[in-house]
């Protein structure tokens, strides 16, 4: 570490450093690019994944906050930060360049807080329309039903995309570009299309069948979580979470009560802790057996959906017996979990292993050799380890791509460093790599519940909170792994009992974001397939 | 209370295969009748009329508007364990052409309403609604949200609303079972349909500021 | 040659009808008289069984998924498909205004016409047959492939991109399948020398061509199917439609009635397809017989034509909806490879051999006259 604030330090020498508990390095907005370059190609450790992007407005000041981190070393990380006064037209330098999720990320600070990025190639709003005034998430914008009403009258959408780009002699031009050609045939990919898990669209240049361009819009449930948030105490932000990603419901709410129990500084009880684990894996089982169901749909196959729909009733009964939800099942809470788990869950958890195990024999057997499948998805949408990372994307999916990025492995949280599991990773990048990776997980996720599920202590459940929970000043971040992938909660305190700002790192906006990439030249067919393979749910980008 | 709805007004709803005793809330059936025989006078429904009630509700094709969690849960009902077919219902048609019923499952934003109206314009008569879900009955756990449609009732009209976060299956069905009874009610010769709860004052038209008329058609027909 | 006794036959009543409308009526008026009961009657047997079928597959698919399937309305469902005609019959037509108002309105037709012509021409059983061309193959394959018009026209004339995607793969398609239909049915027809349906049910009265023809009769029953079934459009060769992919593809503008003709047409044809397969490959409503046994003869005969038909045409189907409710969906350059660089080399071998095979008297009719000849 003391290498790279020498670095930082020749290239930026007025940057404020602090390594209290993470690196964090404060700079002026014109020194971004050339600080977050100089971690990016730091030879002996290179910062080459940016976990998240997060806009802020501290009232005088707007900003983003960069979390980096090296992909070969995930517990390595960086944070920079930077600011602008200008709340008129605050500009920042973009690194779309050096990471490709900062693209959209870019994007949706604009939407959110009026932030425009320099050099990025695409500056239109993310998950807004154009067509909204004033930016939500600053902390002076006052909702008025009247200036964005809402409406039965669709606006067109205009494909032409505006930028600011650097000339040489570092004067800024404002230009307009074309997303598509004029005689290009483009079809709308939802939002309301069954294959697109949920409200995605896409717009997508055909050539024939194959896909020439993808644009991605989204947007459709932006509900505006992390902005409901800023107005709620902790406790009462929980069940926000389990709406993001909602087949990682728990996993996600695991999350948020890990990062307000590291800033409140509560311990939780180690039976809490088990069964935490244990509801983590079988939750991470339900939502691969729904990944598997859906891609198997998405190419065709109805009766594999209705089969793994099928397994996965099991694990709700599982779970609608202890604490009855069924897919979202509140039990988590800050200190430990609202439940404790009944008297035949042992029983009933020990009985669903081997059923589970005969059933993925089942799948083997049935989709995973047979030869449509196969042509379907062995060498299609090929992602490379290089634009994994570069796109932030983890999960089975980065998995697939040869990336080691398991974050129960690197950042253990809960159980998961008494454990004994295989992280699994691929090397070929495809859908079929994917695809295995998910049916292989299930399997590892078995091999975690086996051994956990003899050994949980008696005791509490959960520890003593006060109702009010406050957190000190500070940032706060605590990543979790879901079942698509890294996900992230970011909370800034102000020491009050309400967080100043929070922000979900979502593995499903990498997912989305690299899809135009790798279904570029695909068969629309193949681009489906693709979809499902990348298994993104929408809730979790739009937030 | 519970005396009365299964005193008195339950000798009014009398649907072959629905057992008046079976659903906790005839009230509401009850008075959709009475609007009806007011609107209609004469009460006698003919046999012709059975008929085609018959046929439409028991076929009621639904095409899912599903945006989030509901979404799940409304797959769910559709597979092996709880099995949406028993009621006909599974052949979900993607195309809103060939749907009867539209079940929102999931919160409506405010980029989504033109789109979800559109796709209730684009369906062929009759159809029918069902808010699944507390979001799209009023904006649920997101209710202060800037960006959430505060249920979908406010851009088209609703027949069915089934609570829950999301609803289980179970909820589903009996919320589709409802439908089935209030499509059994109807008659198609004068077209007395059931008054269907809409309540779109708040309806502007961004670009002019003027409200919008609630029952214009945005579809291409 | 004994004459069996065949209680069940329709014959009979067949002829008692036609009697009492020429001894009643003059000889004009008796064939218009009955060419409309036959008309109606046909029409009738089609809706009949597309009815059936539509109920079939929701129940067999339930099955191979582990569901119960409709069990709301009768006796396990029954007549949930009627509840859904009575339905679709008094949906809403949607007029839609950017499309081509003629084609768009005719397409539909096209695709309901093709089945029933191709629907009228099949032999159901003894005398159970509208009428019976000498060049009865030949006229199936040519009637059926009409209904390839109405989709592309129903793709274009929408004014919607889905639909129109959905078209011209359903035009590539249909015509490259089309080619390998036709050739494993002329190689029967080199079989049997005959493109007569009566005439290819009669020769294969001790042995079907399916073993009469051997090898090369096998592979092109395996070919028939196989194109068969991507001709109906159905999964995994269900591109045109591809629910995940296009959303209802090439009717995705149809609603009501309009819908329910596409709908209707889709089972039918798969109907058609097995029916031609029954009667060209498996003996058509000719029982099993085995030459000699005569008491196994008659046994076989009274359980009548016409359930042999529906019999075997059913077994078939079920094969098909197997088929549907297991494989995953093609893409369209896999689903072109596997017609251009497989099945139509294949076929054009087989049917080579099958000519070697006929002339040189190697089919089991001529090895063993005694146990399968005429």
């Amino acid at each position: 570490m003391l290498e790279i604030t020498q670095i930082i330090q020749q290239i930026a020498p007025d940057a404020q450093i602090e390594t209290k508990q993470r690196l964090t390095i404060t700079v002026r907005p014109d020194q971004l690019h050339p600080v977050i370059e100089a971690l990016y190609r730091n030879e002996t450790l290179r910062f080459d994944y940016l976990i998240s992007l997060t806009g802020m407005d501290w009232g005088d000041r707007l900003g983003a906050i960069y979390q980096l981190s090296a992909s070969v070393d995930l517990t390595q990380e960086v944070i920079v930060i930077t600011s602008t006064a200008d709340r008129d037209n605050p500009l920042l330098y973009s690194v779309t360049d050096l990471y490709g999720t900062a693209h959209l990320n870019e994007r949706e600070i604009y939407a959110l807080f009026g932030i425009r990025f320099i050099n990025n190639p695409d500056m239109r709003r993310f998950l807004l329309n154009d067509q909204w005034k004033g930016f939500p998430f600053r902390k002076d914008y006052v909702h008025d039903p009247k200036l964005n009403p809402e409406t039965v009258i669709s606006s067109e959408i205009i494909d032409i995309a505006p930028r600011i780009m650097e000339k040489e002699g570092g004067e800024l031009a404002e230009e307009n570009v074309a997303v598509f050609g004029e005689e290009d045939y483009i079809v709308n990919i939802g939002p309301q299309h069954p294959s697109t898990h949920g409200v995605m669209h896409f717009r997508t240049s055909l050539d024939g069948e194959i896909v020439k361009k993808i644009d991605v819009h989204s947007g459709y449930i932006h509900r505006g979580i992390e902005k409901l948030c800023e107005n709620m105490t902790y406790p009462q932000m929980l069940h926000l979470t389990d709406r993001l990603d909602y087949l990682s419901a728990n996993i996600n709410r695991h999350a948020l009560c890990m990062c307000i129990e590291k800033g409140a500084e509560i311990e939780v009880p180690e039976r809490a802790q088990y069964i935490r684990t244990i509801m983590d894996e079988l939750q991470r089982i339900s939502s691969h057996l729904l990944a598997w169901a859906t891609h198997c749909n998405d190419l065709g196959a109805t009766t594999a959906f209705i089969y793994g729909m099928r397994e996965r009733e099991h694990i709700l009964d599982i779970f609608d017996k202890t604490c009855g939800g069924r897919l979202i099942i509140n039990q988590n809470v800050v200190g430990g979990v609202m439940f404790d788990i009944y008297s035949d869950f042992q029983k009933d958890v020990k009985a669903f292993i081997p059923y589970m195990r005969k059933k993925l024999k089942e799948y083997d057997d049935f989709f995973s050799h047979n030869a449509i499948a196969l042509g379907r998805m062995v060498r299609i949408g090929l992602l490379s380890r290089e634009d994994a990372i570069s796109y932030g994307v983890t999960g089975p999916a980065g998995r697939a791509s040869g990336w080691s990025c398991d974050v129960r492995r690197y950042k253990p949280y809960a159980l998961y460093d008494q454990v004994e599991f295989k992280e699994i990773v691929r090397t070929e990048g495809d859908s079929y790599a994917r695809y295995l990776n998910r049916l292989d997980e299930i399997e590892e996720s078995l091999h975690i519940i086996e051994q956990l599920i003899d050994n949980i202590p008696s005791g509490e459940v959960c520890a003593k909170v006060k109702p009010i929970i406050r957190i000190p000043a500070g940032q706060f971040f605590q990543s979790v792994e879901t079942g698509k992938g890294e996900f992230g909660v970011f909370i800034e305190s102000s020491g009050d009992k309400n967080p100043y700002r929070v922000k979900f790192r979502s593995p499903s906006l990498a997912a989305v974001s690299v899809i135009p990439l790798i279904s570029k030249g695909a068969f629309l067919s193949d681009l489906i397939g693709i979809t499902g393979s990348m298994d993104f749910v929408i809730p979790d980008i739009d937030r | 209370m519970e005396e009365r709805s299964i005193g008195m007004e339950v000798n009014d709803i009398k649907i072959k295969a629905f057992p008046a005793e079976e659903f906790k809330d005839n009230d509401t059936l009850q008075r959709y009748i009475d609007e009806l025989k007011e609107a209609g006078g004469s009460v006698i429904v003919g046999k012709l009329d059975q008929l085609i009630d018959w046929g439409r509700a028991n076929s009621l094709w639904p095409i899912a508007f599903a945006t989030s969690c509901c979404g799940i849960e409304f797959m769910a009902a559709a597979s092996a364990h709880y099995d949406l077919s028993r009621f006909g219902m599974e052949v979900t048609r993607n195309s809103p052409r060939q749907a009867d019923v539209m079940v929102v499952a999931g919160t409506i934003v405010n980029k989504m309403a033109p789109l979800l109206r559109r796709v209730y314009d684009q369906m062929a008569e009759p159809k029918y609604v069902v808010a699944m879900g507390a979001c799209s009955i009023s904006g649920g756990p997101f209710l202060n949200s800037y960006n959430v449609v505060q249920g979908v009732d406010r851009i088209l009209p609703v027949d069915v609303y089934i609570p829950g976060c999301p609803p289980r299956p179970e909820s589903l069905f009996y919320g589709l079972l409802q439908l089935q009874r209030k499509v059994k009610v109807e008659r198609f010769f004068g077209n007395k349909r059931i008054k269907r709860y809409y309540r779109p004052e708040t309806l502007i038209n961004p670009k002019t500021g003027e409200t919008i008329d609630p029952q214009i058609d945005f579809d291409n027909k | 040659m004994l004459i069996y006794s065949q209680p069940l036959e329709l014959t009979k009543l067949l002829a008692a009808i036609d009697n009492f409308l020429q001894g009643n009526l003059s000889p004009g008026w008796a064939i218009l008289v009955k060419g409309i009961l036959v008309g109606i009657l046909l029409l009738a047997t089609y809706a009949l069984i597309a009815l059936a079928l539509i109920y079939i597959e929701r129940k067999v698919a339930a099955f191979f998924q582990a569901r119960l399937g409709p069990n709301r309305l009768g006796k396990y469902g029954v007549i949930q498909s009627l509840a859904d005609m009575i339905k679709i019959l008094i949906k809403e037509v949607i007029h839609i205004n950017k499309a081509d108002k003629l084609l768009f309105y005719a397409a539909p037709f096209f695709v309901i016409v093709a089945s029933v012509l191709a629907f009228g021409a099949l032999p159901f059983g003894i005398n159970l047959h509208a009428i019976d061309f000498n060049i009865g193959v030949f006229y199936l394959l040519a009637v059926s492939s009409l209904g390839i018009i109405g989709i592309l026209l129903a793709g274009w004339s929408s004014n919607n991109k889905y639909s129109m995607i959905g078209a011209m793969r359903s035009g590539a398609q249909f015509i490259s399948y089309e080619l390998s239909a036709g050739f494993s049915l002329m190689t029967i027809v080199v079989l049997s020398g005959s493109m007569q349906f009566s005439e290819i049910i009669e020769g294969q009265r001790y042995c079907w061509n399916l073993f009469n023809g051997h090898l090369p009769a096998m592979i092109a029953f395996v070919i028939y199917l196989i194109s068969g079934h991507a001709e109906t459009n159905r999964g995994p060769f269900d591109l045109p439609e591809a629910e995940s992919e296009l959303t209802a593809g090439y009717h995705t503008e149809y609603s009501g009635l309009q819908f329910g003709f596409f709908y209707l047409s889709e089972y039918l044809n798969m109907f058609i397809i097995a029916a031609v397969a029954t009667t060209v490959f498996l003996g058509g409503w000719m029982p099993i017989q085995i030459k000699g046994l005569e008491a196994f003869n008659q046994a076989m005969w009274y359980i009548p034509s016409w359930a042999w038909f529906f019999g075997k045409a059913g077994l078939l189907m079920f094969l098909s909806l197997w088929v549907r409710w297991s494989f995953p969906r093609l893409r369209i350059d896999l689903l072109l490879n596997l017609e251009w660089k497989y099945l139509l080399p294949i076929n054009l071998v087989n049917l080579l051999v099958m000519v070697l095979v006929v002339l040189s008297g190697f089919t089991l009719t001529d090895l063993f006259p005694v146990l399968f000849g005429k």
